[in-house]
C-alpha cells in the first residue's frame, strides 16, 4: 500500500464532503487525514486528503471525484515539492518534577506551551508528519491525555497552483 | 446571468415555470402535505400530471418516458414516506445512465434535522445513487437549480438527479427570473475524442482480422445507431451487444450477432473469445458480460469509446482509451478507416451461426420463447419493455428489434416491477406506438396496482404475463446449482390475473394454447384499452445458453436436450 495526497478543489457547497468520504468507504481506502477549508475564492474549498491504497484504485477514486458535479479540481501532489503543515495539541501529564523537562521538548521542537494546569500542559505543535510524530512519542513518557491533529494542508512550492 | 423584468412568484410557481421553460410537458407523481402548493399551481398548468398509485411507479414511468423519447422524465414525491418510495426507481436509472429529475418535497428548514413529520434526509439517502442532488437552499434558487438538474441529467453521461424542496422554499416568494445559461465549474463532460487517440484506434483497426464491435447503452443514449452500422459495415465487422445496447443495430442486420455475455448467444461469446480486436462503444464489462475477467477476450486489444472516464480501465483494462460522446467519435473515427481483411473471420462466425443457432423445442405446452416470437411477428413496431426474469432474457433473445428505443428494461440494478410502470411511461411519451410489457408472474405482482393509473388516465398497454408460477430465473438456479430444491420460489395460484385486471376494469384474457397466442394479442391490442394477456406456459422452462457465474463467457452449461 502507497500513501497519496490528495489537493481537491471543491465548490463549498453541503454535502460535498459526504459524498468524497463516501467515495473512499466504498472502495475499502483508508483515510489518514482529511482537512478542509476555505480558499482565497470564499466560493471554493481546498481538501487535502492523505489515503493509503494502490494506483489502480487510486486512479478510479480519482475518476470518481472527478465525476463529483461539485468537484473542480483533484491533483495528486504526493511526490510534487510542496510545504505541508499540519498543527497538533498535545494534552500531557505533568506535576512539578516534569513540567520542566516537558518544555524544554517543548522549546527543541519550537512548540508552544498554550495551557498549563495544576497536573497537565498542553502544547500546540506545528510541522510536517514526522516531526508531530517525533516529538508524540518524546511525550508519551509523560503520559499523554488528549491529542487533536488538524490533518495535513499542503501546497506546491513555487508560483504555479495545483 | 438573469433576464427578464422581475414578478413575485412563490417557490411552487417557480418549479412549473422553470419545467416549462426546461419543455417538459408530462411529468409522473403523487401528491402530499409538503406538495400541496405545487400540486395547486399543477391544477390549471398545461403540464400533464399523470397520477400513480405509489410513488416507486412514478419514477419508473419518468424513466420508460425518458427511455423512448430521449428528453429528460420528471416524477414528484411528497416528502418522508414520498421520497423513500422513489429510491429503487432512482438507482434503477442510476444504473443504466437514464436522464430524470426527481423532485421531491421536504419538511421546512427550520426543522430539518429533528425527526420532523415525514422528514426523510432524501438527500443523504440518494447520496450513491443519483448523478447529483440538491436541498434547495431558498425559493430565489430554485430557477438556476431547475436549469442546472436538467443540464446535469441530460448531458455527458446521463442520469438521475433529485431536487428536495422544502416546505418554506415551495411556499416562499422572490422576484422570478429566468436563467439563461448554467455555470458549473466542476462539470464539463468530454464529447469530442481526443483526435490523436481515435488515429491509434484507426491503425489498430486496419490491422485486426478478427474484429469484434461491443456496443452497449450509450450508443443509444447518444442516438448513434446509425454510425454503428456504418462502422461495422465499413470495417465488415460484426456487432455484438448488451442487454441494454439492443436495438442499437437491428436485429435482423447480417453483422449483428446478438446479446453477449451470461446469456448471450454462444456466436456471440465465442466470437468475442476469438477475436483480436475488441471495439466497445458506450458499454462498461459489466460482470454479467465478461464473465471471469482473466479469461475474457484473450487475445483482443481493446478500443474503449466512452463518455464517462471513470469507465476506461475499470474491469478490462483498455489499450486504446477514448473519452467522448458514442455520436461524435464514431463519426470521426469512420473517416479514418476502411475495411478490415475479415473474409475468413465473418465465415468462422457464420459456421458457429449455424451450428449453434438460439433456438427451443416446440411441446405441447406454451413455450416462452414461441410467444416471443409470436409479439415479433404480430407487432414488429412496438416497444418492447420487460420486468425482471427469465422472461426479460427470452423478450431480449427472440424479439427482433429494428431500432433503438424499442427494447425498455432494466439492466444494472435488475428491478422486478419496473416493467408495468415503465410501459405507462413509455406509452405516455409515444402515445403512437404499440407498447407490450412482457412480465413475469412474480414481477407483475410487484406493481400490479398501477392498472388503476393505466385505467384511470386511459393509457392502454398490454401486459403478457409468461405465467410459469415460478420466480422463475431464481428456480433456475436452484434448479442448476441448488439440487431442485425450490425453495420459496413456487408461486403457483397467487392470484386470477384475468379477474385482477377486470377488477381494475382493464382487460383481462387468458391463454393456455399455442393456437390462442397470436389471437389473444391482436385481441389486446385491437381493445385499445390497458390488458393483461395471461399466458400459462411450460412452468420449468431454462433460459439457454447459460454461462454460470464466474465462469469464462465460453463455458456454457446446459441441461440433457437443451444445446
Ligand atoms: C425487486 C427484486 N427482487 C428480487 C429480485 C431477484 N429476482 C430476479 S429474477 C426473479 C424471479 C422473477 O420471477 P418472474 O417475474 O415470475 O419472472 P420469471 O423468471 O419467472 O420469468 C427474482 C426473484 C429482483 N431482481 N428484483
Ligand atoms: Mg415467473
Amino acid at each position: 500500500m502507497k500513501k497519496y495526497t490528495l489537493a481537491v478543489l471543491v465548490e463549498n457547497k453541503s454535502g460535498v464532503l459526504a459524498k468524497v468520504a463516501g467515495l473512499f468507504s466504498k472502495r475499502g481506502y483508508n483515510i489518514d487525514s482529511l482537512a478542509v477549508g476555505v480558499t482565497e475564492d470564499p466560493e471554493i474549498s481546498r481538501m487535502t486528503i492523505v489515503v493509503q491504497g494502490d494506483d489502480q484504485v487510486l486512479e478510479q477514486v480519482t475518476k470518481q471525484f472527478n465525476k463529483i458535479v461539485d468537484v473542480i479540481k483533484v491533483s495528486d501532489i504526493e511526490g510534487d515539492d510542496t510545504v505541508e503543515r499540519e498543527l497538533a495539541l498535545i494534552k500531557v501529564t505533568a506535576d512539578v518534577t516534569t513540567r520542566a523537562e516537558i518544555i524544554q521538548i517543548a522549546n527543541i521542537f519550537r512548540a508552544r506551551i498554550v495551557d498549563v494546569a495544576r497536573n497537565s500542559i498542553t502544547v500546540e505543535v506545528t510541522g510536517d508528519e514526522s516531526k508531530i510524530q517525533a516529538i508524540e512519542k518524546l511525550l508519551r513518557q509523560f503520559g499523554i491525555k488528549e491529542m487533536a491533529r488538524t490533518g495535513k494542508i499542503a501546497l506546491v512550492r513555487g508560483p504555479n497552483k495545483v | 446571468m438573469t433576464i427578464g423584468s422581475p414578478e413575485k412568484v412563490t417557490g411552487a410557481r417557480a418549479l412549473i415555470k422553470g419545467l416549462e421553460e426546461e419543455d417538459v410537458t408530462t411529468m409522473f407523481g403523487y401528491p402530499g402535505a409538503a406538495l400541496l402548493h405545487i400540486y395547486d399551481e399543477l391544477y390549471d398548468s398545461a403540464l400533464r400530471h399523470v397520477l400513480v398509485r405509489h410513488e416507486q411507479a412514478a419514477v419508473h414511468a419518468a424513466d420508460g418516458y425518458a427511455r423512448v423519447t430521449g428528453k429528460t422524465g420528471v416524477c414528484m414525491a411528497t416528502s418522508g414516506p414520498g421520497a423513500t418510495n422513489l429510491v429503487t426507481g432512482i438507482a434503477t436509472a442510476y444504473m443504466d445512465s437514464i436522464p430524470i429529475v426527481a423532485l421531491t418535497g421536504q419538511v421546512p428548514h427550520s426543522i430539518i434535522g429533528n425527526d420532523s413529520f415525514q422528514e426523510a434526509d432524501i438527500t443523504g439517502i440518494t447520496l450513491p445513487i443519483t448523478k447529483h442532488r440538491y436541498l434547495v437552499p431558498e425559493a430565489k434558487d430554485l430557477p438556476r437549480i431547475v436549469k442546472e438538474a436538467f443540464h446535469i441529467a441530460s448531458t455527458g453521461r446521463q442520469g438521475p438527479v433529485l431536487i428536495d424542496m422544502p416546505k418554506d422554499v415551495i411556499n416562499g416568494e422572490f422576484e422570478y427570473h429566468s436563467i439563461e445559461t448554467v455555470k458549473l465549474q466542476g462539470y464539463k463532460p468530454t464529447y469530442r475524442g481526443n483526435a490523436q487517440q481515435i488515429k491509434k484506434a484507426a491503425e489498430e483497426i486496419t490491422k485486426s482480422t478478427n474484429p469484434v464491435i461491443y456496443a452497449g447503452g450509450g450508443v443509444i443514449s447518444s442516438n448513434a445507431s446509425a454510425e454503428l452500422a456504418e462502422l461495422a459495415e465499413t470495417l465488415m465487422a460484426p456487432v455484438t451487444t448488451t442487454l441494454m445496447g439492443i436495438g442499437s443495430i437491428p436485429a435482423e442486420h447480417p453483422l449483428n450477432l446478438g446479446m453477449l455475455g451470461m446469456h448471450g448467444s454462444k456466436y456471440a461469446n465465442y466470437s468475442v473469445q476469438g477475436s483480436d480486436l475488441i471495439i466497445a462503444v458506450g458499454a462498461r464489462f459489466d460482470d454479467r458480460v465478461t464473465g471471469k475477467l482473466q479469461s475474457f477476450a484473450p487475445n483482443a486489444k481493446i478500443i474503449h469509446i466512452d463518455i464517462d472516464p471513470a469507465e476506461i480501465s475499470k474491469n478490462v483494462p483498455a489499450h486504446i482509451p477514448i473519452v467522448g460522446d458514442a455520436k461524435i467519435v464514431l463519426r470521426s473515427l469512420i473517416k479514418h478507416v476502411k475495411q478490415c481483411n475479415s473474409e475468413a473471420w465473418l465465415e468462422k462466425i457464420n459456421e458457429w451461426k449455424r451450428e449453434y443457432p438460439l433456438t427451443y423445442e416446440q411441446g405441447k405446452s406454451i413455450k416462452p420463447q414461441f410467444v416471443i416470437e409470436q409479439i415479433s411477428e404480430a407487432c414488429s413496431n412496438a416497444i418492447i419493455v420487460t420486468e425482471v426474469g427469465q422472461h426479460q432474457m427470452w423478450a431480449a433473445q427472440f424479439f427482433k428489434y429494428k431500432e433503438p428505443r424499442t427494447f425498455i428494461t432494466s439492466g444494472g440494478l435488475g428491478t422486478m416491477g419496473y416493467g408495468f410502470p415503465a410501459a405507462i411511461g413509455a406509452k405516455v411519451g409515444r402515445p403512437d406506438k404499440t407498447v407490450i410489457n412482457i412480465a413475469g408472474d412474480g414481477s407483475f405482482q410487484m406493481n400490479s396496482r398501477e392498472l388503476a393509473t393505466a385505467v384511470q388516465n386511459d393509457i392502454p398497454v398490454v401486459s403478457v404475463i409468461l405465467n410459469n408460477g415460478y420466480l422463475g430465473m431464481v428456480r433456475q438456479w436452484q434448479e442448476l446449482f441448488y439440487d431442485r430444491r425450490y425453495s420459496h420460489t413456487c408461486i403457483k395460484g397467487s392470484v386470477d390475473f384475468v379477474k385482477l385486471a377486470e377488477a381494475y376494469g382493464a382487460l383481462g384474457l387468458r391463454v393456455e394454447k399455442p393456437s390462442e397466442v397470436r389471437p389473444a394479442i391482436k385481441e389486446a391490442i385491437a381493445s385499445g384499452r390497458p390488458s393483461v394477456i395471461d399466458i400459462i406456459i411450460e412452468c420449468e422452462e431454462n433460459v439457454f445458453p447459460m454461462v454460470p457465474a464466474g465462469a469464462a463467457i465460453n463455458e456454457f452449461i446446459g441441461l440433457e436436450g437443451n444445446k
